[in-house]
């Protein structure tokens, strides 16, 4: 029998350690990317990457706790059999890419340094300097090279992808991809099919993600009938630095590392900020959350700065938006060991020196939890069965989704240094899978294949052929860019959600004529850029239609109008009452909204929106209190319900 | 909400100011539509915005699409991903010198040269089109010196080899770099290998020769380096016999004529040239050694 073969879209690391995996299996890997692989878009990451680790269990952490955190922070909007099974995997994964020569921080001792993220009380974040994400992406690149040379992977750099092909019996068999240097379009026959194309962030115009993050490829499959999960869950990094461009993510290491987040107590206070006393210095995220303080949870974070800036008018400047997020009380030496990179991209383009002054940041669209849908089996424990090819499976058998486009593991939120785990255990766990669901079964299928090129040299031919348009589709993305920062980010509204949504039809409407101002057929980015953004409008659709239906407050996604505020009373009794009616209507939310959102692509272009109940038997869903006020009454009254839900089903039925 | 932060984005996203309303960018760029087409000037002029850089004086030619004569042409071709000086995608020749266009800051560009800024591919690698060229040597150098560590599998072995924090630091510069291919550009011993595809030719034997072709030349001072930082690790060192064989192969080390320009336009700082000396040391007791061997 021929040796399989397998097509990876997206050289992340998602795609590189599947890649690497499948190749060490014995399969033929055709990996296709927009980049060469080593620019992908996992060299931003900063931080680092989470896992249990000897120190933090002998202070009595688990891999239970990791778990438990996870989808605490995500507000218990994931499954959790595969959140279990990642974080059990976490300690091997770092150790693996210990052993693939990623240069961790070390201790005086010779072992991996660990940091703490937001969402935890454990430092158990590994970590090299502030590029930890190149780090890891540059270990797998490196081994994924190795792979190339002994001809068992052939890279497709600077190729599109296109669309699944799918037979009669609704299979993956492959994809059309298009070389973007000599525009021709080319059939890529598959047994299967691995989506690792990363997030979808440029429908924000400008966030912190790469030019490459459009989510073109995940759309694609969408339009051709996978489910997409959870789409209305943007996650807004706290610490940004805005620029004309991009808004240039400072990572939540920063905080990890001591720095403290404040704005001054009178408004645009016209001093230096080493001028001004400490009294006068408002450190709204210590004093609003003690326990937690500069590391809440990163959707927390984000509404606080928000909020300080616009409610309560505190920004740092009078116009624009920003806060201090200050290092300069860290030793030098100890910021340039531990977060040169970062501070490096600080100063180059603000051009201030933040070890001596503090930075102005904003938050900035920075990560979709939400993806394409996949499957997973549950094993015994609680966990996944390895090596099923329901693994990371989409609908459409044989095309499977990993890393960031799929909507597996963050939930509603996802905690820093979880995407870099997420992405390489979802490639190195899907592998097996894979092979194992991979299909030769040598039927003829080169009509579908020509129909399919057919098809999209038509599309091509069509845009490339639209004369006369006013519009062009760089203006038209950073109009969508605009509506959807407008309303779908931090704060939503529904008046504002119906009304964006009225915007981005009108929007496609305009797409649809826009013409371009390059016609050739050699290394046109105009006309890749153009479809790019076409296929941005059914996934803005799913954001916001996802986000107008979901009348409640969970992790990212925040309605004002259906918040839940924390206890006003101050007598006891009162307090008690009040808690008893919190618990109440978290109960009946709970049950009405604690389901993913299910898109699918409706035969009219429109998102159709369906809801699917959450495996939650792991960890029973519990309020996420974190710095609300009299949480810790709720927390009493929650606790007590637990206990008496716990003592048996049988004595409620009796009384009721 | 997010993107109001100040007069510079609502320009950005605003109508055009006229010339009289606000100070504008000036920009020549070399342009060449394909491989073996002549090369031509082209200017255009976009509106001056705060804190801007190259990137977003190419975003704002795009979108625009007419050169500062008036006339609509297609917009000028590059390659960029991250914006942040990490990808490794942006470079070109910025004001004579090879550099990333992301952290090109237009203000400290107009110091450099007032009036205008000049815009040019880089010359050591074949154009695409205008300022995209093809750097698939860079990534070519890094099999020859077998720039990765020799594990294995990918399975649990538990950790991987203690290491001080001393070695570590030592290490960690050399991991940074983003194969841009600046050092190419400005090194004097790195030449430009530009083949032509035949017509007979299938892509598989034109990538092919074009490896052969390489393989004949200079590696380059960031595989040099890259081969001195897996050489130093714990276990990359237990196949460093190869890639001293490739250093000291044809177009290894001793190509190096010490010119030290690599060191200079590094946009990341990377110590090429001790790295450089490194193994020019590490080849000299490899040959030794081999000698005796015999």
């Amino acid at each position: 029998m021929a040796q399989p073969r397998i097509l990876v879209i997206g050289g992340g690391l998602a795609g590189l350690s599947a890649t690497m995996r499948l190749a060490e299996l014995g399969v033929q890997v055709d990996l296709v990317s927009l980049v060469p692989v080593k620019r992908s878009h996992s060299v931003c990451a900063q931080g680092g990457i989470n896992s249990v680790n000897a120190v933090t269990r002998q202070q009595g952490d688990n891999e239970w706790k990791h778990f438990d955190d996870t989808v605490y922070g995500g507000d218990f909007l994931q499954h959790q059999p595969p959140v279990k099974e990642m974080a059990e995997w976490a300690p091997r994964i770092i150790d693996l890419m210990d052993r693939l020569g990623v240069p961790f921080n070390r201790t005086p001792e010779g072992f991996r340094d660990q940091r703490r993220f937001g969402g935890t009380l454990y430092k158990r974040t590994a970590f090299a300097g502030a590029t930890t994400g190149q780090q890891l992406l540059y270990a797998l690149d490196e081994q994924v090279r190795r792979w190339e040379v002994e001809g068992r992977v052939k890279k497709w750099e600077f190729w599109d992808f296109l669309e699944p092909v799918v037979d009669a019996d609704g299979r993956c068999v492959g994809a059309v991809c298009q070389d973007m240097v000599t525009m021709k379009f080319r059939a890529f026959p598959a047994d299967a099919v691995v989506l690792a194309s990363g997030g979808c962030g440029l429908l924000y115009g400008r966030s912190t993600m790469s030019t490459i993050c459009t989510g073109s490829a995940v759309s694609r499959a969408y339009q051709a009938g996978v489910k997409y999960g959870n789409a209305e869950f943007i996650q807004v990094h706290p610490t940004a630095v805005p620029g004309a461009d991009k808004l240039r993510l400072m990572s939540e290491s920063a905080r990890g590392e001591g720095g403290r987040v404040w704005v001054p107590r009178t408004p645009q206070d016209p001093r230096k900020p080493k001028d001004i006393p400490a009294n006068e210095r408002y450190y709204f995220l210590e004093e609003r959350y003690p326990q937690y303080g500069n590391l809440v949870p990163r959707d927390i974070a984000t509404r606080e700065i928000f909020d300080i800036c616009t409610t309560d008018g505190l920004s740092v400047e009078q116009d624009r938006l920003c806060v201090y997020l200050d290092l300069t009380h860290i030793p030098r030496e100890t910021l340039d060991r531990k977060l040169g990179g970062i501070l490096e991209i600080y100063e180059k383009f603000q051009g201030v020196d933040p070890r001596d002054e503090p930075m102005k940041i904003f938050p900035a669209v920075h990560y979709s939890m939400g993806g394409l849908w996949v499957d997973y089996e549950k094993s015994e424990t609680g966990g996944l069965v390895e090596g099923s090819p329901r693994n990371q499976q989409t609908n459409i058998p044989g095309l499977y989704a990993i890393g960031e486009c799929d909507y597996q593991y963050h939930g509603a939120n996802r905690l820093g240094a979880n995407s870099l785990l997420s992405c390489i255990f979802s490639g190195l766990f899907c592998a097996s899978g894979v092979l194992a669901g991979s299909r030769r079964d040598g039927n003829d299928t080169s009509r579908l294949f020509s129909t399919a090129v057919k098809r999209q040299e038509d599309r091509h031919q069509a845009i490339l052929s639209r004369t006369g348009g006013e519009s062009n589709p760089y203006d038209i993305h950073n109009r969508l860019g605009d509506i959807m920062t407008r309303a779908a980010t931090v704060v939503r509204r529904n008046d504002q959600l119906t009304q964006a949504y009225e915007e981005v039809g009108q929007l496609e409407q305009l797409w649809q004529q826009c013409s371009l101002s390059d016609t050739g057929n050699w290394t046109n980015q105009n006309v890749v850029f153009c479809k790019a953004v076409g296929d941005m409008f059914p996934i803005a659709k799913l954001i916001l239609k996802g986000a107008l239906q979901r009348d409640e407050c969970r992790g990212a996604h925040f309605k004002p109008d259906f918040a839940m505020p924390g206890i006003a009373a101050t007598d006891p009794a009162e307090q008690r009452a009040e808690a008893e009616r919190w618990c109440d209507r978290f109960e009946a939310n709970t049950r009405k909204w604690l389901k993913s959102t299910i898109g699918t692509h409706g035969d009219d272009g429109e998102p159709v929106i369906s809801y699917e109940d959450i495996d939650t038997t792991l960890i029973p869903p519990r309020p996420r209190l974190y710095g609300l006020v009299g949480g810790e009454v709720i927390e009493q009254v929650w606790k007590e319900r637990q206990a008496a839900a716990d003592a048996g089903p049988v004595a409620v039925g009796a009384t009721s | 909400m997010i993107q109001a932060v100040g007069k510079a984005d609502a320009t950005s996203h605003g109508p055009v100011p006229s010339a009289t309303e606000a100070r504008e960018v000036r920009v020549r760029v070399l342009r060449q539509d394909a491989p073996g087409e002549e090369s031509y000037w082209e200017r255009f002029t976009v509106p001056y915005e705060a804190n801007m850089n190259v990137i977003s004086v190419l975003q704002r030619i795009a979108a625009r699409s007419q050169s500062q004569d008036g006339r609509r042409v297609a917009p000028v071709a590059w390659d960029c991903a991250c914006l942040e000086e990490v990808c490794g995608s942006c470079a070109m020749v910025i004001n004579g010198r090879v550099r990333m266009a992301c952290s090109s800051l237009v203000d400290n560009l107009l110091k450099e040269s007032p009036g205008e800024i000049e815009l040019r591919p880089m010359t050591k690698f074949p154009v695409v089109r205008d300022l995209s060229v093809d750097r698939g040597r860079v990534f070519r150098s890094l099999q020859r010196v077998k720039a990765w560590v020799p594990v294995d599998d990918s399975y649990d072995h538990g950790s991987g080899p203690r290491i001080s924090p001393e070695e570590q630091e030592d290490a960690y510069p050399l991991t940074t770099c983003i194969s841009c291919g600046c050092c190419m550009e400005a090194c004097p011993q790195f030449n430009k290998i530009e083949l032509v595809k035949r017509d007979d030719e299938t892509d598989e034997a034109f990538e092919a020769r074009k490896r052969e072709a390489y393989d004949k030349q200079f590696l380059g001072p960031h595989a040099i380096s890259q081969a001195v930082l897996f050489n130093g690790h714990p276990t990359g060192s237990m196949n460093a016999d190869e890639r001293m064989q490739a250093l000291t192969s044809q177009g290894g080390i001793q190509m190096c004529g010490n010119a030290q320009n690599c060191v200079a336009v590094c946009p990341k700082r990377i110590p090429l040239t001790r790295s450089i000396a490194r193994a020019g040391r590490a080849a000299t007791v490899w040959a030794i050694k081999k000698f005796f061997d015999r």
